[in-house]
């Protein structure tokens, strides 16, 4: 099952590299990981989005709050909660394919944020499973490159991942 | 205002570090040269820095102190590796220091340089790049505080050289918190509850204890658990010593080399308490088959990790061994399990008891590596520190040497690293001097870390080292005749030095004992007229003597193989 991992930890050099060292030293997948400062610069948030059965879940979390520089861990997927993920589109926007973009990226309520004469830089955020539709939805031939950030999440309400 | 050399040395004198061991080189001159100036600190000059890790390590094994080692940068760094790593597999505390080049050149490809904070992450509990002369202080405090604290582990600091030559004002902080770090000690009361009343009810119980058991000290609480309950009960390799071998309730070493009685009531007990173990592919073997049988298992252990990991747990209880034993103790309080309860049992394990796996034949002609070990325990009266290497020596010192006190065995068990031996040795003389220690070891491991003999000679440590000398790499040859066709690749030990001899050029004293009669002698004069000198027993014992019983890699523990089976 696919799960997002939030992990609150010392905003200090090669914390970052402990926390991506684990996960290959222990033969755990990474699908996408994103990382900055919080509100509090001294901590980082590092989201990252892993795939493995209820057993390795659990070994993930354990191995993590193991590392010295790690505050708190949390399963988003325990909860309730809220993924989005940023992505960035170049498609080509010529002839046909320019209206077609723009009608894609209105029903996706995505926007577009670079325009010239052979293409257009589509911006869209929202759950992986979203932007996973888009990419399908536009004509593959149409696409130049793409770029995404990976998912990070929160939970909902009242759960609060806090130092 | 002192230099970072200077308040480095000071903070090891704050942190009562009585014994160093190192190698010097360019990026650590400075502190060498306030080791120089000083006097409460002892610097142990070794031969190669692997030997200064795997020291610090024996030294720490040995007593209840964090070990130090000093190493330069680049290949000084990279040396101790080996040993760094075989410590954070046995959770050993230990501070290792290295020198970095300087802070402007890193990432220039300078001279002996290399990324030591990169290497080292996986192997390290923690590690520090001290970038600033103002942070040295609290990262020696911060670093002896994580590797004594929590599961135990190795922590490395990498110092810049620049940065030990600048100055800053210095003051030791007697205080300090981490909000990231607050290992759990106490167990959770209910947990322990539950725990004692699975453990009253049992008809069929284990008791497994590992190395948790040793690192936190807790063998009073132990000893008073196991007698109270009258369990039967098993020390792991790790676990040697936690509770004594000659107690009738100890069933002796299990696992891959473990005794049939340990091993049966470990597979086929109802409950199982397993104390600082992490039920190791060594300890349990295939965990498939392991869990076919249905019990009850309650997982003491420091680390939240560590629990169901290989084996799914019914009671878990994260705290530290000796706290949570304390508190089990109190719960079950004055009255004991009626002693009819268990009787079946017991007498299950008196079948199993009366296979005698460990029993042996000692020809006339050619000495069987048991008995050396055998007789090293009656010679020693079973008081010595004894240290190994890895293989089957290892295995015989474990099984045969009856250890009745902790922290007196001291073995690289999870790395299984060869040439640790002596290094130890020299480790746990200095930790304890006036103690008798041994290394015992084989013609192949202590060629691993052979120079250091140089250093027991400098600092005149009386070790007794005994070497079973079987011409092969004992346990991979077992292997080979046991699963590869009896094809010994690679496994002959060609043109091996003439022992005695290098012994005597290193200024020791050599022996060669190739007669069983002659095992008991050599050992006495060994222990007696050469009491202060280090003694090299070189044993020619018989070639292809194997350790059983055995569980072949990828098998269950009941899936023995018997000395008698072949």
């Amino acid at each position: 099952m696919r799960h997002i991992i939030s992990i609150l930890l010392e905003n200090e050099a090669g914390a970052l590299s402990r926390v991506c060292g684990l996960f290959s030293a222990r033969a755990y997948n990474i699908e996408s990981l994103n990382v900055a400062p919080t509100e509090d610069p001294s901590l980082s948030r590092i989201s990252i989005v892993t795939r493995g059965s209820d057993d390795v879940l659990e070994q993930i979390t354990k191995q993590l709050n193991k590392l010295v520089d790690v505050l708190r861990v949390v399963d988003l997927a325990e909860g309730p909660s809220l993924e989005r993920e940023l992505m960035l589109v170049k498609v080509r926007a010529e002839g046909e394919q320019r209206e077609e973009a723009k009608r894609l990226t209105d029903i996706f309520r995505g926007s577009i944020i670079d325009v010239s004469d052979s293409a257009y830089v589509i911006q869209l955020a929202g759950s992986s499973a979203k932007l996973d539709a888009f990419i399908e939805a536009l004509d593959a031939s149409s696409i130049l490159e793409t770029v995404r950030t990976g998912a990070c999440g929160l939970g909902r309400g009242g759960r609060i991942l806090k130092a | 205002m002192m230099t970072g050399a200077e308040i480095l040395i000071r903070c090891l004198q704050e942190e009562k570090v009585e014994h160093i061991f190192g190698y010097p080189g360019g990026a650590v001159l400075h502190i060498y040269d306030e080791l120089f100036k000083q006097q409460e600190i002892k610097h142990v000059l070794v031969r190669h820095e692997q030997a200064a890790v795997h020291a610090a390590d024996g030294y720490a094994r040995s007593s209840q102190q964090v070990g130090v080692a000093l190493v330069t940068s680049g290949p000084g760094a990279t040396n101790a590796v080996t040993g760094i790593a075989t410590a954070y597999m046995d959770s050993i505390p230990i501070v290792v220091i290295s020198g970095q080049v300087p802070t402007q050149a890193i990432g220039m490809d300078a001279f002996q340089e290399v990324d030591m904070v990169g290497i080292t992450r996986p192997c390290v509990k923690h590690n520090f790049l001290v970038k600033d002369v103002r942070e040295i202080a609290p990262t020696v405090k911060k670093a002896f505080h994580i590797a004594k604290t929590g599961r135990p582990g190795p922590v490395v600091i990498d110092i810049p050289k620049d940065v030990t030559a600048e100055k800053c004002a210095f003051e030791y902080p007697q205080k300090f918190s981490m909000r990231s770090y607050n290992p759990i000690m106490k167990g959770h009361t209910g947990q322990i509850k539950k725990a004692a009343a699975l453990l009253a009810k049992a008809k069929q119980p284990m008791i497994l204890v590992g190395g948790g058991a040793v690192l936190s000290d807790a063998s009073e609480a132990l000893g008073r658990l196991v007698r109270h309950l009258g369990y039967p009960m098993s020390n792991t390799l790790m676990g040697i010593g936690a509770f004594p071998a000659n107690d009738p309730l100890n069933l002796g070493m299990p696992g891959m080399h473990g005794t049939v009685e340990s091993n049966m009531a470990i597979h086929h007990c109802d409950v199982l308490l397993a104390v600082g173990t992490r039920f190791g592919d060594r300890v349990i073997g295939n965990p498939a088959h392991f869990s076919g049988e249905p019990r009850k298992v309650i997982h003491i252990d420091i680390d939240p990790s560590s629990i169901s990991k290989r084996v799914k747990v019914d009671v878990p209880i994260v705290g530290n061994v000796r706290d949570v034993l304390e508190e089990l103790c109190v719960q079950l309080g004055e009255s004991r399990p009626p002693e009819a309860q268990t009787a079946e049992w017991w007498k299950k394990i008196g079948e199993w008891r009366n296979k005698k796996s460990l029993k042996y034949k000692q020809p006339s002609d050619l000495i069987m590596p048991q008995y050396v070990v055998q007789k090293l325990h009656e010679i020693t009266g079973g008081n010595a520190i004894v240290t190994t290497d890895v293989g089957q020596h290892q295995m015989w010192a474990a099984q045969y040497y009856g250890f009745e006190r902790p922290r007196r065995w001291l073995t690289s068990g999870g790395l299984g690293t060869m040439g640790v031996g002596l290094p130890y040795a020299m480790g746990a003389a200095f930790a304890n001097p006036g103690e008798t220690v041994v290394c015992i070891t084989g013609e192949a491991s202590i060629q691993m870390c052979i120079q250091e003999l140089s250093t027991a000679r400098q600092f005149r440590l009386p070790v007794k080292i005994v070497c079973l000398n079987n011409r092969y790499l004992g346990m991979v040859r077992q292997w080979q005749e046991m699963f590869y066709g009896s094809r010994y690749s690679e496994t002959y030990m060609d043109s091996l030095p003439d022992f005695v001899k290098l012994a005597e050029a290193y200024g020791h004293v050599g022996m060669r004992i190739e007669r069983p009669e002659d095992v008991e002698p050599a050992l006495k004069k060994a222990f007696g007229e050469h009491k202060d000198d280090l003694v090299f027993m070189d044993f020619i014992t018989n070639r292809e003597a194997n350790v059983f019983p055995m569980v072949a890699a990828g098998k269950g523990l009941t899936e023995m193989i018997l000395a008698e089976d072949l």
